[in-house]
C-alpha cells in the first residue's frame, strides 16, 4: 500500500497521459484545448497526491521519496502548469495547437519527477532521458518554422552529447565503485575515492550542468530560447531547470557528498562563470527571449552558489532561489507572450517603448519582475540573493560572493534597460489585449513577486525542511 | 507594546502606501484624476506629518535607547524580525521626511505629465524613507534603504530634464553597487551575531581586522549615498536632471541616509575601524568642503550651484561624525537637519524661477530684488542659512562641528571652517547674480512676486531655519542622551581594559 501511495503521482501522470493520447488520437477534431485542460487537471491531482506521499525508498531502493523530492516536485508541477496555461492562447494564435504538446509536457514532467526522486544512477538516467526526449520534440513543435526546427535540432544534438557525457560518467563511477545505488555509493565514497571515480563524477557534473545551462555549457540556451515557441521557452526556463538543479543537489550532496572537497571548486567555477557570462553577454541583446536566456544562465549561477557552499543552509538557499526564480520566470514569460501586435508576436525590447503610458498595469508587472530579477528589495528576488549570499559567506566562499555582488550590479543594468524602455522612452506599442489565461499567469507571477516580503517565512521553512531531508 | 499603544511607526511608514493604493483606484477623466491625485497625496502626507508631530510630543528624550519599538516574527528560523523603533538620532530625520514630503508635493503641483503616477512614486518614496529611518533590524533597514531606488529611478527618469535617462541609470547603478557591498557586510555580521537585530549587533564584538573590511563595504554604500567626495559624481547629474520635487527629496532627505548609516552602523558597530579611518574621513570631508566649494563657485547654473553646495555641506557632516565627540556628532546631526531644510528652501526658490519660465543660468538672471522683494528676502534667508550666519540654523551645526573637530585636530577644524568662508563666497555670488545685478533681459522686469502656494512652501521652511538658529535647544536636547551613550560606548570599545572588563562581565 505504501508503495502504491508513493508512486501514485507518477502513475497518474503516466497512465493519464497515455489515456489522453489514446482518446485524442481517436477523435478527429482539434482537441488541443480540452487535452491541455485535462493535463492541467492531471498536474493538480498529482500535486495533491504528492503532498500525501509517504517518505521512504520504493522499488528496492531505486527511488527515494522525501521532503526534498516533494518540494522539488511541487515546483515542477507549478512551472509546467504555468507554461501550459501560457500555451493555450499562443499556440492557437500561431496555428500550432496540437493535442500532442500538452501530453508531451506531461511525459517530460513524469521524467522530471523520476529524476528528482532517483536514488540510483540508473533511474536518474532513465528519468533524465524521458524528460529530455519529450522536450526535444516540444522545442520543434512549430515544425514549419525554420527557427523552431533549428532550435529542436540544436537542442537534440547538444542534449545527446550531454546525455552521452552523463552516461559515460555514470559508467565510470559504476566501473570503479561497483554499484549504482546512491546509498551504497555514499558509504563506499566516505573513505575517499580514486581518480577513476572522480573523473566519472566530473562527467556527471558536466552532463547535468548542460541541462541547467550553466556556463561554459550554455551554448544551446540562447538559440533554443529564441527559436522555440514562447510557451515552450517558458517551460524550458522553469520546470526542467528546477528538476535538473534538484537532481544536481541530490547527486552531489547524496552519493558524492563526502567528496565535497573534490568537487566544490568545480561548482564554484561553474557558478562564477555563469554569473559573469549571464551578466555580460545579456547587455548587448535586442531580443527579449535571448536576453532571458542569458538572464537564466546568470540565475543558475546564483543558485549554484548555494550548492557550492555544500551545507544544509546552501541547499536551502538553492531551493528557495529556484522557487523564487520559477515564479519570476513564468511571470516574465507571460509578459513576453502578451507582446503581440495585430496578431503577430513581437520579441524585441524596443517594441516595449512607451508601454507604461498605454497599459500601466502590464508595464508595472514587467517592471516588478525585472527589478526582482535584478535582486532589488523588497521584491522576492532579493530574498533569494540574500539566502545564497548568506550560505556562501557562512561557508567561507567570500570571493564567490564578491563575484556575485559585482555581476548583480552589471545584471541590474540590463534589467533596468527594459524598465527604461517601458517608462522613459516614447512610443506606442499598441499591443493586442492579452488572453485571460496569459493575464492570469502574469498577475500571479508579479503579485507573488511583489508581495513575497509580506510572508517569506513559510516558503523559507519549507525549503529548510526539504534541505534537511536531503542533507540531514 | 509601546508608549503609543499602537504601532505608530509602522502606521507612519505604511500610511503613504495606503495612499498609493488609493491613488491607483482613482477613475474618471484625466484632469479630474490629476486633481484628485494631487490632493489625495497632499492629505496623505499631511496625515503622516500629524502622526510625526504626535511622535515628537510623546517622545521621551531622557531615554538613550529605542522607543515606540515594534517586533514581529518575520523569518524566525534565521532570526530576522520586523523590528521598528526610534531614538533621538532618527526622530528628527523621520520628522524631516514627514515635513518635507508635503512641501515637495506642493512643489510638484505644476507637473502635468502623468500626475497620478508621479504622486504614487512620491508617496512610495516617503514610505521607503521613513521605514529606513525607523527600522531597527539590519535586513529591514537594507530593504528600505535600497528600495528607495525604485521610486527615485522612475522620478528622475520619467519626469526629469533633458539628460534624465543617463542621470537615472547612473544614480541607480552607483547606489546599487555601493549597497550590494553593504549586503555582504550585513551577511557577515548576521552570521557573526546570529541575528540582525541592530541592538544585538551593537553589542557583538567584531575582530578588528574584519572591521576594516566591513568598514570599506559600509563606506562604499553610505559614501555613495551621502555623496562623499570622490563618490559624489552621480550627484550633480541626478540633482540637475531630477524634477524639482525629486531634487528636494534627494538633497534634503536621501543624502542624509548615508550620514545616518555612518552614525548607525559604521561608527558604533565598528569602533576600531572607524577610529582608524578617521584621518581618511577627515581628508575626504575637508576635500569635499574646499574643493567642492570651489567647484560650486565655478558653476553658471543656479540648480547645479546649489547641488554642489550640498556636497560641501555633507563634508562638514562627515567631519562631525568622525570626531567621535559629543559636540561633533551633535553638530553633524544638527547640520543634517539644518541642511535638509535650507537646501529644500534653496531648491524651491530655484523652482519659483522655473515656474515663471526663466532659465536658471546665472548669466540670464539678475535684478529680481526690485520686482520680487518677498522672494529676494526669503532666498537671502536660505542663502544666509547655508553660509552659517549666526541666528540661522546653519551656524549652530557648523560651530558645533568645528568645536568638536578642534578637540581632535586643529587643522581639520581650520580647514573645515574654511568651508564657511567659501560657502559665503559662492552663495553671495549666486545672490548677486540672481537678485542684484542689472536685468539681463527685459522680461525679468515683469515677473510677479510669490504666490500663496509658494508662500505655503517657503514660510514654514523659513520659520524652521530661524527656530533652529535661535532656539536650538528644542532639538539638541533630544540628541543628548543617545549621542552621549554612543560616544561613551565608542571610548569604552577603544580602551583595552574597559573592553576586557566588558568581556569578563
Amino acid at each position: 500500500m505504501i508503495l502504491l501511495q508513493a508512486i501514485l503521482p507518477a502513475l497518474v501522470l503516466g497512465l493519464g497521459g497515455m489515456a489522453l493520447l489514446t482518446i485524442a488520437v481517436l477523435i478527429k477534431r482539434d482537441t488541443s484545448a480540452p487535452v491541455t485542460y485535462a493535463v492541467l487537471l492531471l498536474f493538480v491531482v498529482a500535486a495533491i497526491l504528492t503532498c500525501y506521499q509517504p517518505d521512504g525508498f520504493i522499488f528496492g531502493g531505486l527511488l527515494k521519496i522525501s521532503g526534498f523530492s516533494r518540494f522539488a516536485d511541487l515546483l515542477v508541477y507549478l512551472g509546467a502548469a504555468a507554461a501550459l496555461l501560457l500555451s493555450l492562447d499562443y499556440n492557437r494564435q500561431q496555428k500550432i495547437a496540437r493535442f500532442e504538446f500538452p501530453i508531451l509536457v506531461a511525459f517530460s514532467v513524469l521524467g522530471m519527477i523520476v529524476m528528482i526522486s532517483a536514488a540510483d544512477l540508473m533511474t536518474l538516467y532513465v528519468g533524465f532521458e524521458l524528460q529530455s526526449l519529450a522536450l526535444y520534440i516540444c522545442a520543434a513543435t512549430d515544425r514549419d518554422n525554420l527557427r523552431s526546427t533549428e532550435a529542436g535540432l540544436k537542442y537534440f544534438v547538444l542534449g545527446a552529447l550531454a546525455s552521452g557525457l552523463l552516461i559515460y560518467g555514470i559508467s565510470l563511477v559504476y566501473g570503479f565503485s561497483g554499484t549504482t545505488n546512491f546509498a551504497s555509493l555514499a558509504g563506499l565514497l566516505s573513505a575517499g575515492a580514486g581518480y577513476g571515480t572522480i573523473v566519472g563524477i566530473v562527467f556527471v557534473l558536466v552532463g547535468l550542468a548542460f541541462k541547467i545551462s550553466a556556463a561554459p555549457f550554455h551554448m544551446w540556451t540562447p538559440d533554443v530560447y529564441e527559436g522555440a515557441p514562447t510557451p515552450v521557452t517558458a517551460l524550458f526556463g522553469t520546470a526542467p531547470k528546477v528538476a535538473a538543479m534538484a537532481l544536481l543537489l541530490s547527486v552531489m550532496m547524496g552519493p558524492f557528498g563526502h567528496l565535497l572537497a573534490q568537487w566544490q571548486l568545480l561548482v564554484q567555477i561553474l557558478a562564477a562563470v555563469s554569473m559573469t557570462l549571464g551578466a555580460l553577454a545579456a547587455i548587448g541583446q535586442k531580443n527579449i527571449k535571448r536576453l532571458m536566456a542569458y538572464s537564466s544562465i546568470g540565475h543558475m549561477g546564483y543558485a549554484l552558489m548555494g550548492l557550492a557552499a555544500g551545507t544544509e543552509a546552501g541547499v536551502q538557499a538553492t531551493l528557495l532561489y529556484l522557487a523564487i526564480y520559477l515564479v519570476m520566470s513564468f511571470g516574465t514569460f507571460a509578459c513576453i507572450i502578451a507582446m503581440r501586435r495585430q496578431g503577430q508576436a513581437v520579441e524585441t525590447i524596443a517594441d516595449l517603448a512607451g508601454l507604461s503610458t498605454q497599459s500601466p498595469a502590464y508595464a508595472l508587472a514587467l517592471a516588478v519582475l525585472m527589478w526582482s530579477m535584478a535582486g532589488i528589495p523588497p521584491l522576492s528576488g532579493f530574498f533569494g540573493k540574500l539566502y545564497v549570499f548568506n550560505a556562501a559567506v557562512t561557508a567561507g566562499l567570500l570571493p564567490l560572493a564578491v563575484i556575485g555582488v559585482l555581476t548583480s550590479v552589471v545584471g541590474a543594468f540590463y534589467y533596468l534597460r527594459i524598465i527604461k524602455v517601458m517608462y522613459f522612452d516614447a512610443g506606442t506599442p499598441n499591443f493586442d489585449k492579452a488572453a485571460p489565461s496569459v493575464r492570469f499567469v502574469m498577475l500571479i507571477g508579479a503579485a507573488a513577486t511583489a508581495l513575497f516580503a509580506l510572508l517569506p517565512g513559510p516558503l523559507a521553512a519549507a525549503a529548510q525542511a526539504a534541505a534537511r531531508a536531503l542533507v540531514g | 507594546m509601546n508608549q503609543a499603544g499602537f504601532p505608530l511607526l509602522s502606521l507612519m511608514t505604511f500610511l503613504p502606501l495606503v495612499g498609493v493604493v488609493l491613488l491607483a483606484t482613482l477613475r474618471g477623466e484625466d484632469a479630474a484624476v490629476a486633481r484628485n491625485a494631487r490632493w489625495a497625496a497632499l492629505w496623505t502626507s499631511l496625515a503622516v506629518l500629524a502622526l510625526g508631530i504626535y511622535l515628537w510630543i510623546d517622545f521621551n528624550p531622557a531615554i538613550a535607547g529605542y522607543q515606540f519599538t515594534e517586533d514581529f516574527a518575520w523569518l524566525p528560523s534565521v532570526n530576522i524580525d520586523y523590528r521598528m523603533g526610534v531614538d533621538g538620532i532618527s526622530l528628527f530625520l523621520i520628522l524631516l521626511t514627514a515635513f518635507l514630503t508635503p512641501i515637495a508635493i506642493i512643489a510638484s503641483w505644476s507637473i502635468t505629465k502623468r500626475v497620478r503616477d508621479f504622486m504614487m512614486a512620491f508617496l512610495l518614496l516617503e514610505t521607503m524613507t521613513i521605514g529606513m529611518f525607523a527600522a531597527t533590524d539590519f535586513v529591514l533597514f537594507y530593504i528600505f534603504f535600497e528600495a528607495v531606488l525604485l521610486p527615485m529611478y522612475l522620478i528622475i527618469g520619467v519626469w526629469g530634464g533633458e539628460r534624465r535617462i543617463f542621470a537615472a541609470v547612473k544614480f541607480f547603478i552607483f547606489t546599487l553597487a555601493g549597497s550590494l557591498f553593504m549586503l555582504l557586510a550585513l551577511v557577515w555580521m548576521w552570521h557573526n551575531a546570529g541575528t540582525t537585530d541592530m541592538v544585538a549587533l551593537l553589542h557583538t564584538p567584531i575582530p578588528p581586522d574584519v572591521q576594516t573590511w566591513l568598514f570599506i563595504a559600509f563606506l562604499a554604500s553610505f559614501g555613495v549615498k551621502a555623496a562623499v567626495w570622490p563618490l559624489h559624481t552621480w550627484l550633480p547629474d541626478a540633482y540637475g536632471e531630477a524634477p524639482l520635487p525629486g531634487t528636494i527629496m534627494l538633497a534634503a532627505v536621501l543624502s542624509k541616509m548615508g550620514a545616518y548609516g555612518f552614525l548607525r552602523f559604521a561608527v558604533p558597530m565598528l569602533p576600531q575601524a572607524a577610529q582608524a579611518a578617521a584621518p581618511l574621513m577627515f581628508t575626504l570631508g575637508v576635500v569635499a568642503v574646499i574643493y567642492v566649494s570651489l567647484v560650486a563657485l565655478a558653476q553658471t547654473d543656479m540648480k547645479r550651484l546649489i547641488a554642489y553646495s550640498s556636497v560641501a555641506h555633507m563634508g562638514v557632516i562627515i567631519i562631525g561624525i568622525f570626531t567621535f565627540t559629543v559636540e561633533g556628532i551633535e553638530g553633524a546631526l544638527f547640520q543634517m537637519l539644518s541642511h535638509g531644510i535650507v537646501i529644500a528652501g534653496l531648491f524651491i526658490c530655484a523652482g519659483v524661477l522655473l515656474a515663471r519660465g526663466e532659465s536658471l543660468a546665472l548669466t540670464k538672471l539678475g535684478g529680481l530684488a526690485v520686482r520680487m522683494p518677498a522672494y529676494a528676502a526669503l532666498l537671502m534667508l536660505f542663502a544666509l542659512g547655508s553660509m552659517g550666519l549666526p541666528g540661522t540654523s546653519g551656524f549652530v551645526g557648523e560651530i558645533l562641528v568645528i568645536v568638536g573637530a578642534l578637540k581632535v585636530n586643529f587643522w581639520v577644524s581650520l580647514l573645515g571652517g574654511a568651508g564657511m568662508i567659501l560657502g559665503a563666497a559662492y552663495m553671495l555670488v549666486m545672490l548677486r547674480a540672481v537678485l542684484f545685478d542689472k536685468f539681463t533681459h527685459p522680461s525679468l522686469a515683469s515677473l510677479v512676486d510669490l504666490k500663496p502656494a509658494e508662500y505655503a512652501m517657503l514660510l514654514p521652511l523659513a520659520a524652521l531655519v530661524l527656530w533652529l538658529g535661535i532656539y536650538p535647544v528644542s532639538f539638541t536636547h533630544v540628541f543628548d542622551a543617545p549621542v552621549a551613550a554612543m560616544v561613551q560606548a565608542h571610548l569604552a570599545a577603544l580602551t583595552p581594559h574597559t573592553a576586557l572588563a566588558m568581556v569578563t562581565k
